[in-house]
C-alpha cells in the first residue's frame, strides 16, 4: 500500500501554472501527507501526549504510589514553596548579572573583531569561540576542579598574587558568582559570532556616510553599529534568557544546586522533586510554570520584534 | 606609528580575551597528564607530564571509557542520521505540497520550539518505564527523533526550490521519493550539513534525560559516566579531566574539519535555546 501511494500516476501533466496547474496541485495532496507523516506521528506520541499527561497529573497529588486529585493544589504549593522563590531569584540573577554582562562582552569583541586593520583576525575569532566547542558536562567538570577550595587552580593563582583563597563552590555568593563565571565562559564566543555575522550585514555604504558626514569612531558605533544590530543583540539575549531558565548541566555538575540551594535552578528542582522524591505531581506543576514564563518571555520576543517592524 | 599605537589596547584586550578563552582548555590537557596528587600541589603544574598513559590506562579500567565513548558515537550518530531524515522529509512535506492540515502542522512546528523540553520529562520517564524501555537507546534516540528546529530549517531551504524542477522529475518517471532525494535534496546539502552537525552536538552533550534513562555503567554516555565519576567517594581527578578532554575532542575535530557548518549549525540551533 506505501509503495502505490508514494508512487502517485505517473501520467505527464502540464507545467504549473494556471488552471493545470491546480490539478497537478491537487494530484499532490497525498505525498504531502506520507512526508509529514512520521514527524506528525512522532511529535504525537512522543510531545503531544506527554505534554497533555504532564498537564493533567499537575492536578493530581502522586506522593505515596497513588494519584488523588487535588485541582489546583500543587500550583497554590509553588507560591508558598522557599525553593521555587529561591530558584527563581537564582535565575533572576543570572538574567540581570550574566546576561547583559555577556552580551555586551560579546558586542564589544564582536564589534573589535570585526575591524579590517586587525591580525590574525581569524585566529582571534576561533580562540574566543574555543569554549563553545566545549561539552557542557565537560567545560563544568573543568571548571569545578580548577575552582577547588584547597589547591585548586585558580585560588593558587591568587595566591601567586598575594590573595587568599576564595571558598568558590561552597559559599553562597562565590558559588553563584563561580557559576555565572562559568556559563560566561562557555557561551561569551557563541554570542560574539552569532553577533559577527550580523556586522557583517551591515551595508558598507552606512559607515561611508556617516564617515563623510563627519561622525567619530564612537558616533558611528552607538548611532549605526547599535541601532543596525538590534534585532540581532535582541535574538542573542532573548535566547541567552531562555537558556538561562533552563539552566540545569552546569550548576548540576559544579554544585549540585549548593550551598544552601544558592545555585538551585527551576530545571533542577524539578529534578530533584520528580526524580529524587519521586513528586511526580509537584514536578508538573513546576515544569507549567517554567512553561509559562518562557511562553511569555517568547511573546516579549515577538512584540518586539513586531514593533521594530 | 601613532596608529598603532592606538590600536595597541584593542590587541591587548584580545588577547586576554583569548588566554581566558584558552587557559581552562590548556588546563584539562595540562591536567590529564599530570596525577591527582599533581593537580592541587604548589606549584601547579603548568608544562604537560608523564602520566598520560597511566591515566588512560586507569580510566579504561575503572569506568570502561572506550566503551562509554562507542555508546555516545553510536547513540549521537544514530540519532542523527534518523532524525535529519524526519526533519529534511517533514520539511519537504510542508514547504511543497498543499494539503489539508498543513498550516496546522506548521503552527504545532513553530509552538513546539518555545516550549521547553523538561516538562515532558516525567511523562515520558513514566512512558518508557512502562514500555519497560529504561537503560535503552530507543530511549534515548526515539523520543526526541522529530526536532522542530530542524523541521523549520529543512523547510526554509526547501521553499525557494522551483516547483517546475520537481515537475520535470515527475514527467520523467520518477517517484516521490526519488524525486525527492535525488532532485531537491542535494540543493540543501548546506543546511543539512548545518543541521547534522547541530543535531550530532546536541545529542553528544545530552545530559538530563541520559541521566534519567541510563542505569548500568555498559550502557553510559560520556556526561552521564562522567557524573558518575564525580559521585565515587575517592574522586580521580586526573581521570576525570582525561574523559573530559575525550569528550571534547571529538567536538573539537568536527568543529576544525567543518568550521562554517559548525558555527551555521550551531547558530541555528540557538532558536531552540
Amino acid at each position: 500500500m506505501t509503495s502505490t501511494l508514494l508512487r502517485p500516476s505517473r501520467r505527464p501533466s502540464a507545467n504549473a501554472g494556471g488552471r493545470a496547474g491546480a490539478r497537478s496541485t491537487a494530484r499532490r495532496r497525498r505525498p504531502g501527507y506520507w512526508f509529514v507523516l512520521p514527524a506528525v506521528g512522532l511529535f504525537a506520541i512522543f510531545f503531544l501526549y506527554p505534554l497533555l499527561s504532564s498537564l493533567w497529573q499537575s492536578f493530581f497529588s502522586t506522593t505515596g504510589g497513588e494519584s488523588t486529585w487535588v485541582g489546583g493544589a500543587q500550583y497554590l504549593r509553588l507560591f508558598h514553596d522557599p525553593l521555587v522563590a529561591k530558584s527563581l531569584f537564582n535565575v533572576g540573577l543570572i538574567l540581570v548579572i550574566q546576561v547583559p554582562l555577556m552580551v555586551c562582552t560579546a558586542l564589544g569583541l564582536a564589534y573589535l573583531l570585526n575591524q579590517s586593520w586587525l591580525r590574525f583576525r581569524t585566529g582571534f575569532r576561533a580562540m574566543h569561540f574555543l569554549p563553545a566547542v566545549t561539552t557542557l558536562v565537560a567545560y563544568s567538570l573543568v571548571f569545578r576542579v580548577m575552582l577547588a577550595t584547597d589547591g585548586g587552580a585558580v585560588n593558587q593563582l591568587l595566591a601567586m598574587v598575594g590573595m587568599s583563597p576564595v571558598d568558590w563552590l561552597n559559599s553562597e555568593a562565590w558559588s553563584r558568582v563561580a557559576l555565572i563565571a562559568s556559563i560566561t565562559w562557555r557561551w561569551t564566543g557563541y554570542n560574539m559570532v552569532i553577533i559577527l555575522a550580523g556586522l557583517q550585514g551591515i551595508p558598507a555604504e552606512l559607515y561611508e556616510a556617516a564617515r563623510i558626514d563627519g561622525a567619530g569612531r564612537w558616533a558611528i558605533f552607538t548611532k549605526i553599529v547599535i541601532p543596525q544590530l538590534r534585532p540581532v543583540i535582541l535574538f542573542s539575549s532573548i535566547t541567552s534568557t531562555i537558556g538561562a531558565l533552563q539552566l540545569f548541566d552546569e550548576n548540576f555538575i559544579l554544585t549540585g544546586g549548593g550551598p544552601n540551594n544558592a545555585t538551585l535552578t527551576p530545571v533542577l528542582y524539578l529534578y530533584k522533586v520528580g526524580f529524587q522524591q519521586f513528586d511526580f505531581g509537584y514536578a508538573s506543576a513546576i515544569a507549567w510554570l517554567l512553561v509559562a514564563i518562557i511562553a511569555v518571555v517568547s511573546v516579549v520576543q515577538f512584540a518586539i520584534m513586531k514593533e521594530k517592524k | 606609528m601613532t596608529q598603532t599605537l592606538k590600536r595597541l589596547p584593542v590587541y591587548l584586550v584580545l588577547l586576554v580575551g583569548a588566554a581566558l578563552s584558552i587557559i581552562p582548555f590548556l588546563w584539562m590537557v595540562i591536567a590529564s597528564t599530570h596525577t591527582t596528587a599533581a593537580l592541587f600541589a604548589t606549584p601547579l603544574p603548568l608544562l604537560p607530564g608523564g602520566e598520560l598513559w597511566k591515566n588512560l590506562a586507569r580510566l579504561q579500567q575503572e569506568t570502561n571509557f572506550s566503551q562509554v565513548m562507542l555508546n555516545s558515537l553510536v547513540v549521537a550518530v544514530i540519532y542523527t542520521a534518523f532524525s535529519c531524515v524526519v526533519s529534511a522529509m517533514c520539511g519537504y512535506g510542508l514547504a511543497k505540497f498543499r494539503f489539508r492540515g498543513r498550516g496546522l502542522v506548521l503552527g504545532a512546528v513553530l509552538l513546539t520550539m518555545m516550549i521547553p523540553m523538561q516538562v515532558l520529562l516525567v511523562p515520558l520517564f513514566q512512558m518508557m518505564a512502562s514500555l519497560g524501555w529504561v537503560n535503552s537507546y530507543q530511549a534515548l534516540i526515539l523520543p526526541f527523533l522529530a526536532n522542530a528546529f530542524g523541521i523549520f530549517l529543512m523547510r526554509q531551504a526547501f521553499l525557494d526550490f522551483p516547483d517546475s524542477l520537481i515537475e520535470s522529475a515527475r514527467i520523467d518517471g520518477a517517484g516521490e521519493l526519488k524525486t525527492f532525494y535525488r532532485i531537491v535534496m542535494p540543493v540543501a546539502r548546506p543546511q543539512l550539513a548545518a543541521l547534522m552537525i547541530y543535531t550530532f552536538i546536541s545529542q553528544w552533550n545530552s545530559f538530563i534525560w541520559p541521566l534519567l534513562m541510563l542505569n548500568t555503567e555498559d550502557k553510559y554516555t560520556l556526561p552521564v559516566a562522567l557524573n558518575t565519576m564525580i559521585g565515587l567517594s575517592r574522586v580521580d581527578y586526573s581521570g576525570l579531566m582525561l574523559g573530559s578532554l575525550l569528550a571534547t575532542l571529538p567536538l573539537l575535530l568536527v568543529f576544525i574539519i567543518f568550521q562554517k557548518q559548525f558555527v551555521s549549525g550551531l547558530m541555528g540551533g540557538a532558536v531552540k535555546g
